[in-house]
């Protein structure tokens, strides 16, 4: 605790950067994998290689992922921009598969329905199948927001400042008091990631939380 | 006036579902499609809004084939009730029944204030405009399926077997809240069931329909029950059940009508 009351500010300002890091890379993940996910439930002919495709990017090991994206983007290595870049790419591997999931888990019936009524292609989208989409699709998001800030630790390896920093620091040094704040905050971090989504979800469906209330009394005739 | 005119459509690898399909629904009138399932009812139905192309034929509505219409410009003109209510489970009732409205361009507030009247118009508590589809009983969402059809006023309601899911007292309950809409509102309706007392009950004239979506025998609910065209009829609008013949007896000097099974139905009105 001794060395946490000395060295305080720097690990706020560390947490700071985390946060900066995840966030950009956790709504472009969700960005880039819900169209890609849309496809791959709309064309299933496609969507095999696709949904095989993206989970094959979370195979490649990170550390030549860090290197090779500079080369690629044309950036520098030791920047910010090469993490959220690589964080992407495994939130994307992540999150493709639950896109998917999560529109073909809006029931036909309803889409139907709705088109029946006169909803065109577009107000189908915007209107059935995103909202609809929403409980499956933030448990997905819920993943990729946990790994993300984990992940963002990897970037202190090459010298991108993060809660990471705190852990090769601890470790080069011998300050275990360093190592323990690193982990902690990081994972308190993730946490307070999770509550927001979960939070948001609630916000964003209000219809789920409502299901089980009793129905108002009511006289049938008239 | 809906016109279908030597409709057919046939599935790939199946029988034709529906073939040679000609009537004429009367504007301001209900026609009830009735056949068991296979009989093609839903295809028809569905034929109108475009939600199925026909495979040859036509299908038109005051004259003008309705393939020369923008398919989500006509499904937003004509109202359609679904068996299973089909509203959307993520917005409120009352954005339920302004579907339509708002899809068009009215304004939230107006289309929800209008919506709100809808629902007492079909037997409904406004409370209940704020809530879920999921927290509304079987008979409840059937009820605002209608309120929804009607919301922009379409001179064509299309009901597909709409009270098929609900239990025999809020079905009948359902049924006369429409008789006495369609009192009101003079709408041209074509609506498709299973049920043949619901057919007689709904219809200003009745299509039964066999398998494949060939006509059996067409007209008004007395004219089928007196006088069935053939076999298939008499036997599927029960012509012959007990329960359809009436006799009268007297009964301490009134005349009591008598079922086939022996059962007092009713007492004959002096």
């Amino acid at each position: 605790m001794n060395w946490l009351s000395l060295n305080w500010p720097q690990v706020v300002e560390l947490a700071r950067d985390h946060l900066l890091l995840s966030a950009p890379a956790i709504l472009l993940s969700v960005l880039i994998a819900v169209p890609i996910g849309r496809l791959a439930q709309q064309r299933p002919r496609i969507g095999g290689t696709l949904l095989g495709a993206a989970s094959l990017l979370y195979a490649i090991p990170a550390l030549p992922l860090l290197i090779i994206i500079p080369a690629i983007f044309g950036i520098p290595l030791r920047s910010p921009a090469t993490m959220i870049i690589a964080l992407t790419v495994y939130g994307v591997a992540l999150l493709v598969r639950t896109a998917a999931d999560a529109f073909g888990s809006v029931d036909p019936r309803v889409r139907e329905a709705a088109v029946a009524v006169g909803h065109s292609p577009r107000s189908v989208l915007w209107r059935i199948d995103l909202p609809l989409a929403v409980p499956v699709l933030l448990a997905g998001v819920r993943v990729v927001a946990v790994s993300t800030v984990s992940l963002v630790t990897i970037g202190a390896l090459i010298g991108v400042p993060s809660l990471g920093t705190l852990l090769t620091d601890g470790f080069q040094r011998g300050i275990p008091a360093e190592v323990a704040t690193g982990i902690i905050a990081t994972m308190a971090l993730a946490l307070l990631f999770d509550a927001l989504l979960i939070a948001a979800g609630r916000a964003l469906t209000p219809w789920t939380a409502t299901r089980h209330e009793r129905p108002l009394p009511q006289e049938e005739t008239t | 006036m809906i016109e279908f005119e030597t409709v057919s459509k046939t599935y790939p690898g199946h029988a034709a579902a529906v073939s040679d399909f000609s009537l004429v629904v009367p504007s301001h009138r209900t026609v009830v499609l009735v056949g068991s399932s296979g009989s093609g009812k839903s295809t028809l139905l569905r034929t109108v809004n475009r939600m199925v192309e026909p495979t040859s034929g036509r299908v038109l509505i005051d004259g003008e084939d309705v393939r020369e219409r923008d398919p989500v410009a006509l499904r937003r003109s004509i109202g359609y009730v679904l068996q299973h209510g089909g509203l959307l489970p993520h917005r409120s009732i009352l954005d339920n029944i302004a579907t339509v409205p708002v899809l068009n361009g009215t304004p939230k507030r107006q289309a929800r204030t209008a919506a709100s009247e809808l629902l007492e118009r079909v037997g409904l508590d406004p409370r209940l405009g704020r809530r879920y589809p999921g927290q509304l009983s079987g008979g409840q969402q059937q009820r605002v399926g209608v309120a929804r059809a009607l919301a922009a006023d379409p001179n064509i309601l299309l009901m597909d077997e709409p009270f098929g899911a609900v239990d025999p007292i809020m079905r009948r309950e359902l049924q006369e809240e429409l008789l006495r809409l369609q009192a009101d509102l003079h709408k041209t309706i074509v609506f498709v069931t299973h049920d043949v007392d619901e057919a007689f009950l709904l219809g200003d004239e009745v299509v039964v329909l066999r398998e494949g979506g060939v006509i059996a025998q067409r007209g008004t609910p007395a004219e089928i029950l007196g006088a069935p065209a053939d076999d298939f009829v008499r036997d599927f609008v029960g012509a012959d059940r007990a329960e359809r013949e009436i006799h009268i007896t007297t009964v301490d000097g009134r005349s009591i009508a008598v079922d086939g099974t022996g059962r007092p139905v009713g007492v004959l009105a002096p």
